[in-house]
């Protein structure tokens, strides 16, 4: 995984609430058996709709997507969030993230950053007076930053401490945890027998 | 202090605890479908990784598979390939499979249960959020993405936060007909879809004790929909009786032994939860969707809300875009809707008990003249069972379809879509835009009220149908 220290790009205004990863990518796309080419599918009903923000120029090459509370409920897939860095996206900014989605944005390395309503408000109102704008998510310092002079908005947002090690470091988790193989072993050893198996010796 | 259950559950399977980082938990059981899992495999030959224990990992096919033609090969090449993919990983890996035409294959929550190898007191994992399911059982169970997938193969483990832990009590008995899929609904309304985030919960009280564990399943299913990172019950009699002589249950001593330890999977009387919510069943009555999440619902006997019903700004706009999406006008009686399709299946709602449900009020009914009824088996063996008893005679005598086992129009990935446009009344768990096709318009409903839909061709419950039955 590549590190991410601090990003800054276009910001795409998303005012919508309970954005569900089905919204976030269909059902149909997911029948693919890779990890790239997912762009197509990212908000494929809504890109229909020519008034949708991704279909503006102004917002061409956007990478941070600023959304409304309850961002990627609903299905597990991780699609949903290959699907945003397929399609460019590098940080998803929201006031809440739904569980799932914002553990496979850890995983993946989309940086997903949570931030007061009042902060997301802001930053859709300025990306709205002037489309193109940028963004910056600040993983280092955990700040999101847009605008400039007196309108300049500058806020804290959240994000676990141990994702945010992990996303600055690059790591692997797996990797990680593998280096704690004797204390899986150890534990292994200790599971009662009765518990259930899916294979039985014949 | 004393321990919740989902505390005690959680301090059996740390493996490792370190200030600052996420415990470390072993999974005792990963179960695996063709969807979220191809990527995962591919992760593990990319890093000449194995799989760590085949023999706590089960994978069967269900999301992407025909309900119809479904001993033909797949008519669809990509998701032919989608499958055939899942049988040479387990091939390759050494992982169980079963496969389509398998006798235990079917929906990944309902052969779990089915085998006796969802058990109480276990951490179960899957890449799909409904995993909530197994919680009936008194287990952690989650859903987890494709890289989570990857780690639990190679390493049997996930770091995971502790989170904090919640109870539901619903007090008092349902009235009659109405069932823990309205129970969940209401419940869903009242707390929002982000009401249960970072908690696990348990469900408690008289109404839940009362619901057999088919219904308990039910009502654990629906925990992601209000955003809950798990659901559970604790086990009792009911399970005990549920699990026993199935295939995977312990056996002589071991069932004893396990029983013993079962029977400690109980929240102390002295345990605190971070947060509780209080629920009254005797009140409920049938629940359902008019919107498009889970938490836009209403009773069966109200209207459909406008914007001004509600006082949050976004939950308004939310309320219009749903509206118009679901091409409905605030004010209208919610059982004047008329419904197209109605599909009862689902791992929500696709079990035996839910099909009897759903035949013995269909029977001697006919399916309305332009309404389609599709009844999808949540398993092979729930197929096998069903025709066993005369279900699908019944469903077919009214005009409905039987169908093969799997998620079918749930999720809408196999051909069992809605097109644009057309509304159904559906037991599954999901009403978002376009989830069971493109432009499809979902209520989601209990299996009483879809079975009397089908018969009425609008929204209705059971007790609709004594004024159609005079006819």
């Amino acid at each position: 995984m590549e590190k991410f220290t601090t990003h800054t790009g276009v910001g795409v205004p998303l005012r919508r609430s309970n954005v569900d990863t089905d919204q976030i990518i269909p059902a149909e796309y997911l029948k693919r058996v890779t990890r790239t080419g997912f762009e197509d599918g990212l908000f494929a009903a809504w890109r229909n709709d020519a008034t949708f923000v991704l279909n503006n120029e102004a917002y061409a090459g956007g990478s941070v997507l600023v959304a409304g509370p309850d961002f990627g409920t609903g299905s597990s897939r991780e699609h949903a969030v290959w699907a945003l860095q397929n399609y460019g996206f590098k940080a998803v900014i929201s006031p809440r993230f739904g569980d799932i989605f914002r553990g496979n944005s850890g995983k993946a390395g989309l940086v997903a950053a949570q931030v007061d309503e009042k902060v997301v408000q802001r930053i859709w109102d300025l990306l709205d007076e002037q489309p193109g704008a940028t963004v910056t998510v600040d993983l280092e310092s955990r700040t999101v930053r847009a605008g400039e002079g007196i309108d300049a908005i500058e806020d804290s947002f959240d994000i676990d401490d141990y994702t945010r090690w992990r996303l600055l470091e690059g790591l692997d988790d797996i990797g990680i945890t593998l280096s704690h193989d004797a204390d899986i072993s150890a534990f292994e050893a200790t599971r009662p027998s009765w518990k259930p198996v899916t294979q039985h010796a014949s | 202090m004393g321990k919740t259950l989902a505390e005690k559950v959680w301090d059996e399977h740390v493996v490792r605890s370190v200030d600052g980082e996420p415990d470390l938990l072993f999974i005792d059981l990963h179960l695996i479908h063709e969807v979220t899992s191809p990527q995962a495999f591919d992760g593990l030959r990319l890093a000449g990784r194995q799989v760590r224990r085949p023999d706590l990992t089960l994978a069967t096919e269900d999301h992407n598979v025909p309900t119809l033609d479904w001993d033909k090969p797949i008519a669809d090449p990509v998701s032919r390939t989608q499958v055939e993919t899942m049988r040479r990983n387990a091939e390759e890996f050494g992982v169980r499979l079963h496969p389509l035409g398998d006798i235990e294959q079917g929906i990944v929550h309902v052969v779990g249960p089915q085998l006796g190898l969802t058990q109480p007191g276990m951490t179960i994992v899957c890449g799909d959020s409904h995993t909530s399911t197994h919680g009936a059982f008194g287990a952690i169970a989650f859903g987890i993405g494709t890289s989570e997938v990857e780690h639990v193969l190679a390493t049997q483990t996930l770091p995971q936060a502790k989170p904090k832990t919640m109870s539901v009590t619903i007090n008092g008995s349902l009235p009659e007909g109405v069932t823990g899929k309205d129970m969940v609904l209401a419940l869903i309304t009242h707390a929002g879809t982000g009401g249960g985030q970072g908690y696990i919960v348990e469900y408690r009280g008289q109404a839940i004790e009362e619901l057999s564990m088919e219904g308990r399943m039910t009502v654990c299913n629906m925990s992601i929909e209000w955003g809950a990172k798990a659901g559970m019950i604790a086990p009792d009699q009911v399970t005990f009786d549920y699990i026993e002589g199935r295939p995977e249950a312990p056996k002589g001593a071991d069932w004893d032994a396990a029983v013993e330890h079962w029977k400690t999977l109980r929240t102390d009387d002295d345990a605190v939860f971070d947060k509780e919510i209080v629920l009254e069943a005797s009140t409920m009555t049938p629940f359902v969707t008019w919107g498009t999440n889970p938490g836009q619902g209403v009773p069966l006997g109200a209207n459909v809300p406008g914007p001004e019903d509600f006082e949050d700004s976004q939950d308004q706009i939310a309320a219009e875009n749903a509206l118009r999406y679901m091409g409905l006008e605030a004010g209208t009686p919610m059982r004047d809707i008329k419904v197209d399709t109605v599909f009862v299946g689902s791992c929500t709602n696709g079990r035996i008990e839910d099909l009897r449900l759903a035949a013995q009020i269909i029977e001697g009914h006919r399916v309305a003249a332009d309404t389609r009824m599709l009844v999808v088996p949540g398993s092979a063996r729930v197929r096998l069972q069903a025709e066993a008893e005369g279900l699908d005679v019944v469903f077919k005598q009214a005009g409905a379809e039987w169908r093969g086992a799997g998620c079918s129009m749930c999720l809408g990935m196999n051909p069992d879509t809605l097109s644009a446009g057309e509304r159904s009344a559906s037991t599954s768990n999901r009403n978002f835009e376009g989830r069971q096709g493109k432009g499809g318009r979902t209520h989601l409903v209990s299996v009483p009220v879809a079975a009397a839909t089908a018969i009425r061709g609008t929204l209705s419950s059971p007790a609709d149908l004594q004024t159609v039955g005079s006819n």
